[in-house]
């Protein structure tokens, strides 16, 4: 007998985190228990995207939407739900709209101006069963490939679509296939990058973890294309379940005859392995990557000779990202014409994009290329919290720049981001309110940098360490006229010099709030105010005496004792024993304590 | 290894089975009352014999659903088919051993089993 319901569980590392795990494991047992084990059938799948509402459950037939579910209440859920038909209200996932009606989920503005492509299945299909990928379309691009399609076809479908590379670059995809395909050679690779580092950035991650297949089918694809019989995945180890899944997905394929000799029965042959990566940020760049592939150490070298003629052990080889294998099969199933009529004229399709920051809807979205940044902000990610203003827009994370208010409306696509000093990079959107400090945020990025440059070529392991001096100079309140001044120079000199995306790309973020926020920069260095309140060094705390009632709250919770008073009277805050922790704020009930 | 008609029955067979995930508008609902009411009086098998019959003849715009009480827990095991443009048909007092006339003369023929109904019950 066939299950009469369908419960879908997320298990992407988000909801895993929160417990979802112990969920299915709950929704399992419980139903086992009542006897209702073979008719209603729980799955797990890839990430549906709203993260923030997580752990999710969605309930079919019917399509109910459960979120922030808890392992103790899948037994409410159990026995109301799926054994009465009566759906647990209180756990409905509700849109808060402001009619106060309730929308369906595909009503809701979350999902409502997406397009899925590259996250088609996620939320879908349970990523450890090869059968329902197969069921929704899976492996049919493969077989149309190898039996209708000759290898330039393949190339001029892809460059015709107008895909371009979804990692940062934004290169043409069938350019790239075509310069790979070129050169007679006795080996080529097919490498995947799924070296995901940007802080903030998940989409590559979900889309592993939800529907590991389609990488794998656009991978041997390419390799029918190029000419390649050896694949390789490279990925990073801090992505546990998405590397589990990858295992799982490429045993059923070899099982399947999928990968492997003879796919088929074409006599074509292809095999891919996976490579784990230690987590350097510089090996997501194509020549480092590479380089660590082969077992050395992950450092870029000067391009060309560019992969395409010669990479992975001297061998022509052709990298892609994972979002970009996504779009593949699609492609090839729906026609170049189908994907490039969605987009603007220069960037087609769709773009995933990781929603994070000060934003309600924290999670993945994929939307056209050209919807504009209001849109994603506003109606997909629900607005900021507590009604803040928004500040910037930070995407391509530390590669990238950020985007103003009076940006809002630009419509996203990779030559519009790269106008206005940002990049499309892989994805990360961190949404920024006006509790941001602008400087900090600089800080921050150039600390990731600094870190994870090479160290091979001095413009980036000297000049960005120079950068952050500076800028820790600033933040703490010893900024110096020129400051400003010299981080330009220093920034346009080492995007000008350095050798590989990291070091070329590495300034952008000071560079981008320099030139949207150059008078926080100012305060900071003329006024040593900072116009958020976030950088510590120059903040100072004061207590109103006209609000104080000498409660003793604030000097019992200061960690460094800098508040003395009598109970029942004025208490002060002595600024050189404070250390700004701002706890004395947040236990004053009378709002006497001020920060400037 | 797999030949291409091997992968289509994969396909097939499974496509089958994941119909229930579609989120839908269109298509024939069958809603089965399965409160406590429901449940004492039968509408397990009911519905799985809905299930079955729907699954062997490959109706994949068909859906079955369930639902809590009605409040005519007397008349249960109630059915509700839900046809687009239609008015929706109550069936009550539902044996498994109904199921397959209703199918096949209501959901796949479009004639509802009048004898089963609510009103001619009442």
């Amino acid at each position: 007998m066939l299950y009469h319901s369908h419960v879908l569980v997320c298990a992407g590392t988000g909801c895993t985190s929160s417990n979802s795990l112990q969920i299915i494991e709950n929704f399992n047992q419980l139903l086992a228990e009542k006897g209702y084990d073979k008719e209603i059938q729980v799955i797990r799948t890839g990430c549906f995207g709203l993260c923030a509402a997580g752990p999710i459950v969605v309930v079919y037939p019917e399509g109910v939407y459960y979120s922030h579910v808890k392992p103790e209440d899948v037994e409410e859920i159990v026995n109301e739900h799926l054994i009465k038909g009566r759906p647990v209200q209180r756990l409905i996932y509700k849109e808060t709209d402001e009619r106060g009606i309730n929308t369906t989920l595909n009503e809701s503005d979350f999902y409502k101006k997406q397009h899925r492509i590259a996250l088609r299945n996620c939320g879908m299909i349970d990523p450890e069963n090869i059968d329902e990928y197969i069921a929704f379309d899976g492996y049919k691009a493969l077989a149309k490939c190898l039996t209708e399609l000759s290898r330039d076809d393949v190339v001029d479908i892809v460059l015709a679509s107008g895909l371009r590379g979804r990692g940062g670059g934004g290169f043409p995809t069938g350019l790239k296939w075509k310069f790979a395909k070129a050169p007679e050679s006795d080996g080529k690779y097919v490498c995947c990058n799924a070296d995901e580092g940007d802080p903030g950035a998940f989409m590559d991650r979900s889309v592993l973890e939800g529907d590991p297949h389609s990488v794998l089918e656009a991978m041997t694809i390419a390799g029918y294309c190029i000419g390649a019989q050896q694949g390789y995945i490279y990925v990073r180890a801090e992505y546990p379940i998405a590397v589990k899944r990858l295992r799982i997905a490429i045993d059923q394929a070899r099982d399947y005859g999928l990968l492997g000799d003879n796919i088929l029965g074409t006599g074509f042959k292809f095999d891919i392995d996976l490579r784990l990566g230690s987590g350097a940020f510089v090996c997501g760049e194509e020549t480092a990557l590479l380089a660590s592939i082969e077992g050395k150490r992950g450092e870029p070298r000067t391009r060309p000779p560019f992969p395409a003629v010669k990479g992975l052990w001297g061998k022509p080889t052709l990298l892609n990202n994972v979002e970009t294998y996504a779009n593949i099969c699609q492609i090839i199933l729906n026609g170049p014409e189908w994907f490039a009529s969605m987009g603007t004229e220069k960037s087609k399709g769709t773009k995933v994009f990781a929603l994070g920051g000060k934003i309600n809807n924290t999670g993945l979205v994929e939307i056209p290329m050209g919807t504009t940044l209001r849109e994603v902000i506003y109606d997909i990610g629900g607005g900021i919290p507590n009604g803040k203003k928004f500040k910037a827009a930070q995407t391509g994370g530390p590669s990238g720049g950020c985007i103003p208010a009076e940006h809002l409306d630009i419509p996203i696509d990779y030559d519009n981001l790269i106008s206005i000093g940002s990049m499309m990079g892989s994805g990360g959107m961190i949404v920024m309110d006006e509790d941001n400090c602008m400087v900090n945020i600089a800080k921050f990025f150039l600390e990731f940098t600094v870190d994870e440059s090479c160290g091979k070529c001095p413009p980036c392991r000297i000049g960005t360490r120079r950068m952050l001096e500076i800028l820790e100079r600033i933040t703490e309140g010893k900024g110096e006229p020129g400051d400003i001044e010299k981080l330009e120079t220093l920034g346009k000199n080492i995007k000008a010099s350095a050798l590989c995306g990291l070091g070329q790309t590495a300034p952008n973020p000071v560079l981008s709030t320099i030139r949207y926020f150059r008078d926080e920069y100012e305060a900071h260095i003329n006024e040593k105010r900072c116009p958020a309140g976030v950088c510590k060094a120059l903040l100072s705390y004061t207590i109103d005496p006209e609000k104080c009632k000498g409660c003793t709250m604030c000097a019992r919770q200061c960690p460094a004792g800098a508040i003395t008073g009598k109970v029942r009277e004025a208490h002060v805050i002595d600024n050189d024993k404070c250390v700004k922790c701002g706890s004395c704020m947040e236990v004053c009930k009378f709002g006497a304590i001020s920060r400037k | 290894m797999k030949t291409l008609q091997e992968l289509e029955a994969i396909r097939q067979k499974t496509i089958h089975e994941l119909n229930l995930r579609k989120n839908r508008e269109d298509g024939v609902r069958v809603v089965v009352g399965l409160a406590t009411c429901g449940i004492a009086a039968g509408a397990r098998p009911v519905m799985a014999a809905f299930v079955d019959e729907i699954n062997k003849r490959h109706l994949d715009n068909v859906t079955v659903s369930q639902t809590g009480c009605i409040g005519l827990c007397r008349l249960e095991p109630i059915v509700e088919v839900y046809t687009p443009g239609q008015e929706k048909v109550t069936y009550c007092k539902v044996k498994p051993e109904q199921v397959a006339r209703i199918v096949s003369e209501h959901i796949v023929n479009g004639n509802p089993v009048v004898e089963y109904t609510i009103g001619s019950y009442e």
